[in-house]
This record gives structure tokens, C-alpha cells and sequence, in this order.
């Protein structure tokens, strides 16, 4: 270990461990960064009845991780993925009761699982749970060979011989050309796959067998059919739940279906649901000031993502939430929330109803920045566009050039000048074709050629104004 | 009192004309523009008599202050003149003046203007080149530090600065712009005003009212003692202290003569003729030998490494291929233009329009007949129909003052189909943006072969590079615009 090298683990090592201190609050220590309600005691579990784990009801997504360049991969796409803050994140999580690590053979352009593979190998194996996924999302991958090898090699990435929770991937998402049914057909069952799976199960190497839902509600309804015929049997199934989701989920988009019909489906079969996009892609967690503040009315202390992961947690059927935790302060932050967690009371539910109308009000775009839709053939930064479109809506900063207020000019050019700064112009909304490549990649089914239109006239209109 | 007066006028000139060529902010243009326009050459291209004219009475009435107050290249060149005085004082000293030399430029310039020989007379005139030190040398230095405050304002959520590109628009007219200014910081180092005396057709131009200017810088031979401050720190080497002589084709009443002189023996005054000046005519001397400066450029070509596109499943961008610019039979002018001959004609190549150019459409023209003005390409950005700011920068009438309105009816040029490249046809997609995004309507899309291809209106086509610009087909569009070589109105 070079000067260098000893200096920089010095410095994690206090920054760990003044972090440490100030969540690990106790009753008579000082307050420090923690509000007065939350994080006093230890993690909330949920028990999984099909194998008894003890499941910490946060559980750690690997899908955002930091990168060397700063930030995630989102803004520097190029840059390796910064293995030392990955290992402190992970080291913090699991001295704080988080057990449950979620990756995928997609996540990170393909790095996640090596990455957690590396930092969760430094602790012992029984001390957490892995789940990776059957990423096989593009047809070159769905013969056997080749998704056997896909499994084969998170095995070897993620550096053991058994795997916790594994799940289809995105079932009910749609490729090229094919409906839905036809592209699960393709993934799973006509080659065998799945068959292949329950076989791996039997001998250990799977623990607990699942799918991650996005898309079309006929396929989840068939799956769950097969489970209540017995045909096979699902641990664990992974869904969209949210407060915004929860009844909205179809007036935002008519393709998408209500996450309460979805976590019903799966709590009166009495299957453990894992919790994907509590906070819509991090949107809960940035909204509007003046939704914001109604939220601080109540709790001036509490930040808006903490009021998602409460509601989240709450339902009894839930057996973890998923969150992408990209800095150590959002791990810390939601740590606390679910150390122990408080639950919604149906007061607070009925709050929250009020808070998702206005939301859903706002007209924002679906998108949860997840990059399924890239790269994007000709070169468009879809999600990113669509980041700055919802950045301006929470900002107020999209107005309407034909009723111009006061505030028209500043607004106008927040909008102008932020999106140039977002966005390079070539890969702006005015350069999408409607080749419409991205729209079966879409988790959250946004007809992104429509919205990219939509954008793009908007700015138009502002241009010339 | 004089040098005072001076000094300030220049330093305002100066630093008005550089926010001008730096485009600072587009209301400094709106504001300041008159800057440009009361520049000579310029004002005698755009027939604006009316600059002219004042132009010359001011300097039938005060001499060549022009070239002090007015011209931001005369100011230049006093800032490097007065650089080299705070090391070296007393310099200067008299030399005739090279009549047979000035006037054959300004006739040969004269000629070249009228007959439109262009590179000629952009290269010499010197508001223009100026414009072009300043927009190809430090106009990439200023954008620089307005990306720099706009990355710290995109912290903070600001919106102030708004990010620019910074792109080589023409590596010769950066090379002239490089040549003009090691030339002229050399020549007014070491001789302060040569250039202006010698080179200069405006300055030879005025040089002939001031002759006979009314207010002049006078010798009182009385308080005279013969020190020769005044001579040696006249940098147009006008004065000659010792027959009490001023040569007022040169003298650009700067007022340096009158401060350093301690005796009170010269005064800016109107003009009495005296008796010693008739008889005292000096001999010419031979000129001195000719210096010729050669100045290599070394253009360093960066490689472009072209990465391969990793296999991802969630996310990366897709690596954009850069647009090249078709090979047009007609360059197109921007709208206000009126015709390539109407541009050729009035413009000096001074660069305020492209450095106005909020859209990357225009820069300098690299053909010979056209060397250095304003060309329309669309490889970074289209002519915008919300914007006419060229045409209000515009000095020289080479671009017509339009609104918005206006604009609209001007077709600079036409949209030519390329279905070679047209991406329904090459690579099976559904596309339509050129049609999407033309301001004027001019493209719809009919059936050909079962694909949706474009089909162009040629009278309503404006030839703004719209469809040309948000062609998905690289490096080289499905559609791109040829110029009109007179822009059609209607």
C-alpha cells in the first residue's frame, strides 16, 4: 500500500465512521442527521415462508452504481464503476441489517454483477442474499446455450456457486415485431429454460425461483394461473409499487395496469412481493416545492422519499424494497426510514392519495431513467431528455408560451439554456425519426417517439417565441 | 487635454467594438452597433451617405482622429505602440512621408473595389481585419470562460450564460487573422503608425481631407527650445521639430506632442499658415528596405478516435457520425443578402456576422472570389426563422436589415433530394423529420415504393437548412439546399 492508497483508506475509514455515528443514533446521543422519528431502532425484516429468510425490508439494488468520473453511469457513461465506494456502501449496508442485494446481468452496461460480485465476496457468503436476473432481452440470447451460459456466468461474476433469488427478467415486456406471449414464449419456454431453472433449484444452485413484472397484465395474470394450477411454483414475484402507481398506474399510461391489482394478485396467493421503483426512478424523491412543502407541513423534518419508502414498506406482503442507492447518503437515509419502519396509517394513506393526484395532475413523463431504451440508433440521450422535461415540470419551468405570465422569460430560458446544457443538440429531441426501435424496451411502456414529438414542438414553440 | 479626450474615446471605441466581435450579449449589438457603422469602408459599401459624409467633415474639421478614436485597428496598434514605450522612451523620429507608395495602394484598392476583387481589398481594410483578430483569435478564449461560468451556473441552477460551441469555422481566415495581427504588433512595436501611413486605404483616403484640415497640431516657434521630445515620440514620425513641420496627411492627432512637450510650443489650434513652412520643403529620402516577414503556420490536426459502441443492454449513447457539408454548385447567402454578386459587392469580411450567429450557420468562405465573407452551412445548426440577428449586425449593406416577418418570404436557396441516402429507402425505417421540421412547409411526404420519401415544394422552400441539418443520414444528408444565386422574394 503505497502513501497514496493508505491515505485514501484513512479517509473512507473516517468518513464511514462519522457517517457511522450519525446514523447509528441512540436515545442519548446527540442528534445528528437523523430526524426526531426515525432511525432509533434496527432494521424491520419480513420473513420469506417458502425458504424462512429473514429478508431486511430494504434491500440494495445494483442498478446505479457510482462511477470513478462521479456520479453514476448516467452522466459519465465511459467511466468504470468506483469499486472502493461500492465496497464502503455495501460494508455500511450490511453492518446495518441490509441483507438483500439485487443485480442483473444488464445492469451497469453489463458490470453490475462483477461489481457486486467483488464487494459482497469480502463477507461471509450466509450473511446475505443474493438475486440476480435472467436478462435474456435480445433475441440473440434466448437459445438454451445461450442463456444457460448468461446464468453460468453471474454464477462466476458474483463469485459463488448458489444464487438466492433469481428472477425472469422484465416478463410481459414485448421485443421487435412480437406480442408479448410470444416473446416470454421465445425467453423462457420454448427453450427450455425455465424447466432448466426449477432443475437448478432442485439441485441447490437456485434457492428461490421468481419474475420481475413490466408491461403486459396478461402474462402476469397467465403465470400467476399457472402457480394456482400448480404447474409451477413461484417464490417470489417483483413488481412497480408506489403511491403514484398504486392508482394510477393506468390513467398515466392505459398500458400499464394498478400496482394495488398487482400486490393484491400476489398477497391473496400469498406470495412474498419484492418492491421495484418505490420512488418512480428517484422521482418521488425530487417533486414540485409546492407538493414538497405540503409534505413538510406535516413533517417539516421528513424528506419527500422517506414518506415513498414508508408506503412502500407498509403492506404486509411486501417482503423487501428495492432501492438504487448510488450515494452513501441516500443508504444512510434509508436505513433510518426502515430502522425500524413506521408504517402509513390509513390517515397518512389518504395523504398520500391527495399527494399522488397532484402529481399525476403535473403531467410529467413516466420515465424512470432506467437507459432500457439505449442506445438509441440515432444517437438521441432519451432518458436524459426526458429528465430535463420533468425537472422543468417540478421547477415550474415550462411555460406556456401562449398565455405568458410574469414569470414567462425566466422560465423560458431555464428551460432553453438547461436543456442545451443537459443535452448535447445532436442528441436532442428534434433528431428522433420515430424509427420507433425504443418503444418495446420500455419498462414503464411510454410511447417515446410521441413524447420526443411533444418535447421537441414544445421547444420549437418556446424558440420562436 | 488633448491625449485625455483622446485616450477615453479610444478605449470605449475599442472595448465596444470587441464586445461587439465577442457577442457578449446580443443587446450590446443591438445598443452598440453603431460602432460598425460609422467605420468607413463599410459606410461608403452600404452607400450610407450620410456616415460618409459626416466621416468627412469630422476630419476636415479635426484631422485624422479618426484613426485614433474611431478605428479599433489604429487603436490596436497604439496599444502595442504604447506597450513597447514603457520599456523603450523617445523612439520615434521624423521620415518623410511615402507618397508614390500610398496612393498607388489606394488607387490599386480603389480599382479592386470597383471592379469586386475581394481578397484584395478584405485583407487591407483595416475595421475588418480587426473584426477577424478578434473573432477568430479571442472570441474562442471568451467562450471558453462563458462555458466555464455556465458550468459552474449549471450548478447552482442559474441561467445566465448559455453554453456555446467552440469550433474552427475556417483554418485560412485563423491563419490570416493570425498573419494580420504578428504583422501589425511587429510593425507598431518597432514604427507605431506604419501601417496606417503607408498600407492603410482609409487612412490614405482621409489623409486627403486632413490635409487641409481646419484644427491642426501647430508649433508656437517662440516657446520652441529645440528639445525634439515631440519628434521622438510622434509615432506616426510626422513631426519635424526642427523646421517646426507637421505633416498632417499622417498626424492622427493623437496629442502625444502636445503632453510631452514641457514649453508649451505646440497647441491643437485652427490652422494659420506661416511663412517659414512654404519655403521649407525636405528632401525625400529613399526608402527604407523592405522587411518581409514570414510567418509559419503549424496547424496541428487532432485525430478523431472513433470508439466502437460496447454491447449494452441498458444504455450508452450511440457514437453520432459528424455531418460533412455537400459540395454546393451555388453558396448560399443568409437572407437580406439579396444575391451572391450584392454580398461580393459590399462585404469587407469582417466577421461581426458570424460571430452573431447564435445557430453555427455561418462562416468565412474559403473560395478565392469570396475569400473570408459569410457563408451559409448547416452541419451544426440551421438558419433559425425566429432569428435575423446577421442582418441587423451588418455594416457593410452586404446583409439588409429584415424582420422576422420578412424573412420568411426571402428564399436564399432551394432543398435538393438525395434518395440515395434517404434512410426509408437505405435502411427500411419510417422517418419524416425533415418534413416534420420545416418552418415553411415545403415537404411533404408521398408513397414511392411502399416508403414514405419527401417530396419538396420549390416555391415554398426558403432554403433555412432546417431538413438539411435534422437529416438522420451521415456524414452526408438525404436532402441538403443549394443556394439561390439571387434570392427569390415573394
Amino acid at each position: 500500500m503505497d502513501r497514496r492508497d493508505f491515505l485514501k483508506h484513512i479517509g473512507g475509514a473516517v468518513a464511514v465512521t462519522s457517517l457511522l455515528a450519525a446514523a447509528c443514533d441512540t436515545p442519548d446521543a446527540p442528534k445528528q442527521g437523523v430526524t426526531s422519528q426515525d432511525g432509533h431502532g434496527s432494521m424491520t425484516y419480513r420473513i420469506n415462508h417458502n425458504t424462512g429468510d429473514k429478508v431486511s425490508l430494504l434491500g440494495y439494488g445494483m442498478m446505479r452504481l457510482p462511477v470513478e468520473a462521479g456520479g453514476t453511469m448516467r452522466e459519465n457513461p465511459d467511466s468504470p464503476i468506483d469499486q472502493e465506494v461500492v465496497n464502503k456502501q455495501v460494508d455500511y449496508a450490511l453492518e446495518h441489517g441490509v441483507n438483500y442485494f439485487d443485480t442483473s446481468p444488464a445492469y451497469c452496461q453489463g458490470l453490475s454483477e462483477r461489481s457486486t460480485g467483488i464487494a459482497l465476496s469480502r463477507h461471509p457468503r450466509d450473511g446475505y442474499y443474493i438475486a440476480t436476473k435472467l436478462s435474456n432481452f435480445s433475441p440473440a440470447t434466448w437459445s438454451r446455450q445461450a442463456s444457460v451460459e448468461m446464468f453460468e456466468k453471474s454464477l462466476k461474476e458474483l463469485k459463488t456457486n448458489y444464487v438466492d433469488y433469481l428472477l425472469l427478467h422484465g416478463i410481459g415486456m414485448v421485443s421487435n415485431d412480437m406480442d408479448a406471449l410470444q416473446t416470454f414464449n421465445g425467453r423462457y419456454m420454448d427453450n427450455g429454460i425455465l424447466d432448466w431453472l426449477v432443475e437448478q433449484k432442485e439441485k441447490g444452485r437456485i434457492r428461490n425461483i421468481g419474475f420481475s413484472y413490466h408491461g403486459d397484465i396478461s402474462i402476469f395474470d397467465l403465470l400467476l394461473k399457472w402457480h394456482d394450477e400448480g404447474k409451477y411454483h413461484w417464490d417470489f414475484v417483483q413488481i412497480e409499487l408506489n403511491y403514484l402507481d398504486w392508482n394510477y398506474a393506468d390513467e398515466i399510461n392505459p398500458r400499464n395496469t394498478d400496482a394495488v391489482y398487482l400486490y393484491d394478485e400476489l398477497h391473496k396467493r400469498d406470495i412474498p412481493a419484492v418492491i421495484m421503483e418505490p420512488l418512480l426512478g428517484g422521482r418521488l424523491g425530487t417533486l414540485p416545492d409546492f407538493i414538497l412543502k405540503r409534505m413538510q407541513e406535516r413533517e417539516p423534518e421528513t424528506p419527500a422519499a422517506r414518506w415513498a419508502f414508508r408506503f412502500a414498506g407498509t403492506p404486509e406482503g411486501v417482503l423487501t424494497v428495492l432501492s438504487g442507492m448510488s450515494y452513501m447518503e441516500h443508504l444512510i437515509q434509508n436505513v433510518a426510514t426502515y430502522s425500524p419502519l413506521r408504517p402509513i396509517t390509513p390517515e397518512e394513506n389518504d395523504f398520500l392519495m391527495k399527494i399522488a393526484d397532484e402529481i399525476y395532475n403535473l403531467k410529467s413523463i413516466p420515465c424512470t431513467t432506467c437507459s432500457y431504451c439505449m442506445p438509441c440508433p440515432y444517437g438521441l440521450d432519451i432518458p436524459t431528455i426526458f429528465a430535463h422535461y420533468n425537472k422543468c415540470v417540478a421547477e415550474g419551468n415550462v411555460p406556456n408560451p401562449e398565455h405568458p405570465t410574469a414569470q414567462y422569460k425566466k422560465a423560458r430560458r431555464a428551460f432553453l439554456i438547461g436543456y442545451d446544457r443537459n443535452v448535447p443538440k445532436l442528441r436532442q429531441s428534434s433528431h428522433c425519426i420515430g424509427c420507433r426501435e425504443c418503444v418495446a424496451h420500455c419498462p414503464q411502456r411510454i410511447d417515446i417517439p410521441a413524447e420526443m414529438k411533444r418535447i421537441d414542438e414544445y421547444v420549437e414553440q418556446l424558440k420562436r417565441s | 487635454m488633448l491625449k485625455k479626450i483622446r485616450t477615453i474615446l479610444a478605449i470605449v471605441v475599442m472595448l465596444l467594438t470587441t464586445l461587439l466581435f465577442l457577442g457578449v450579449c446580443w443587446h450590446i449589438n443591438l445598443w452598440f452597433g453603431f460602432v460598425a457603422k460609422m467605420q468607413f469602408l463599410p459606410a461608403v459599401l452600404s452607400c450610407n451617405l450620410v456616415v460618409v459624409f459626416l466621416l468627412l467633415l469630422f476630419t476636415c474639421l479635426f484631422g485624422r482622429m479618426y484613426c485614433s478614436v474611431i478605428c479599433p485597428l489604429g487603436i490596436m496598434q497604439d496599444c502595442f505602440s504604447w506597450l513597447h514605450g514603457k520599456f523603450k522612451k523617445n523612439r520615434f523620429s521624423y521620415s518623410p512621408e511615402k507618397k508614390w507608395l500610398r496612393y498607388s495602394i489606394l488607387v490599386i484598392f480603389t480599382v479592386l473595389v470597383i471592379v469586386g476583387v475581394t481578397p484584395a481589398t478584405t485583407l487591407l481594410e483595416p475595421y475588418s481585419a480587426y473584426g477577424r483578430i478578434v473573432n477568430s483569435l479571442f472570441k474562442p478564449l471568451y467562450d471558453m470562460l462563458n462555458n466555464l461560468l455556465a458550468s459552474f451556473e449549471a450548478k447552482h441552477n442559474l441561467y445566465h450564460f448559455s453554453d456555446t460551441e467552440i469550433w474552427m469555422r475556417s483554418v485560412t481566415t485563423f491563419v490570416v487573422a493570425i498573419v494580420t495581427l504578428v504583422v501589425l504588433a511587429f510593425l507598431s512595436w518597432r514604427h507605431g503608425r506604419t501601417y496606417c501611413n503607408t498600407i492603410c486605404p482609409v487612412g490614405t483616403t482621409l489623409s486627403l481631407v486632413s490635409r487641409f484640415s481646419i484644427f491642426r497640431v501647430q508649433f508656437n516657434m517662440d516657446n520652441c527650445k529645440q528639445c525634439g521630445m515631440c519628434e521622438k515620440n510622434c509615432k506616426a514620425s510626422a513631426i519635424d521639430f526642427k523646421n517646426g513641420l507637421v505633416d498632417y496627411s499622417r498626424c492622427v492627432v493623437c496629442g502625444d506632442c502636445i503632453a510631452k512637450c514641457k514649453f508649451d510650443a505646440l497647441h491643437y489650434s485652427v490652422y494659420k499658415r506661416k511663412a517659414a513652412e512654404v519655403s521649407a520643403r525636405v528632401a525625400q529620402t529613399v526608402d527604407e528596405g523592405r522587411r518581409s516577414f514570414l510567418v509559419g503556420a503549424g496547424l496541428m490536426t487532432a485525430a478523431v478516435a472513433t470508439a466502437q459502441p460496447k454491447v449494452k443492454v441498458d444504455g450508452g449513447l450511440a457514437v453520432i457520425e459528424d455531418k460533412v457539408a455537400p459540395k454546393r454548385k451555388t453558396p448560399i447567402t443568409p437572407p437580406g443578402s439579396i444575391s451572391a454578386q450584392n454580398m461580393k459587392r459590399h462585404c469587407t469580411a469582417c466577421q461581426l456576422c458570424v460571430s452573431a450567429c447564435p445557430n453555427n450557420v455561418l462562416r468565412p468562405s474559403t473560395a478565392l472570389d469570396t475569400f473570408m465573407q459569410p457563408v451559409m452551412s448547416f452541419e451544426r445548426g440551421y438558419c433559425r426563422p425566429e432569428c435575423t440577428h446577421c442582418s441587423q449586425v451588418c455594416p457593410a449593406g452586404a446583409i439588409r436589415c429584415i424582420t422576422v416577418e420578412e424573412k420568411t418570404t426571402v428564399h436564399a436557396g432551394h432543398a435538393v433530394w438525395l434518395k440515395e441516402n434517404c434512410v426509408p429507402l437505405t435502411d427500411g425505417v419510417s422517418c419524416g423529420n425533415c418534413a416534420r421540421h420545416c418552418p415553411v412547409g415545403a415537404i411533404q411526404m408521398v408513397d414511392y415504393k411502399g416508403k414514405q420519401v419527401p417530396s419538396i415544394n420549390m416555391e415554398k422552400c426558403i432554403g433555412c437548412g432546417a431538413c438539411e441539418h435534422l437529416c438522420p443520414a451521415r456524414p452526408f444528408s438525404a436532402i441538403y439546399v443549394e443556394g439561390n444565386v439571387m434570392h427569390h422574394l415573394n
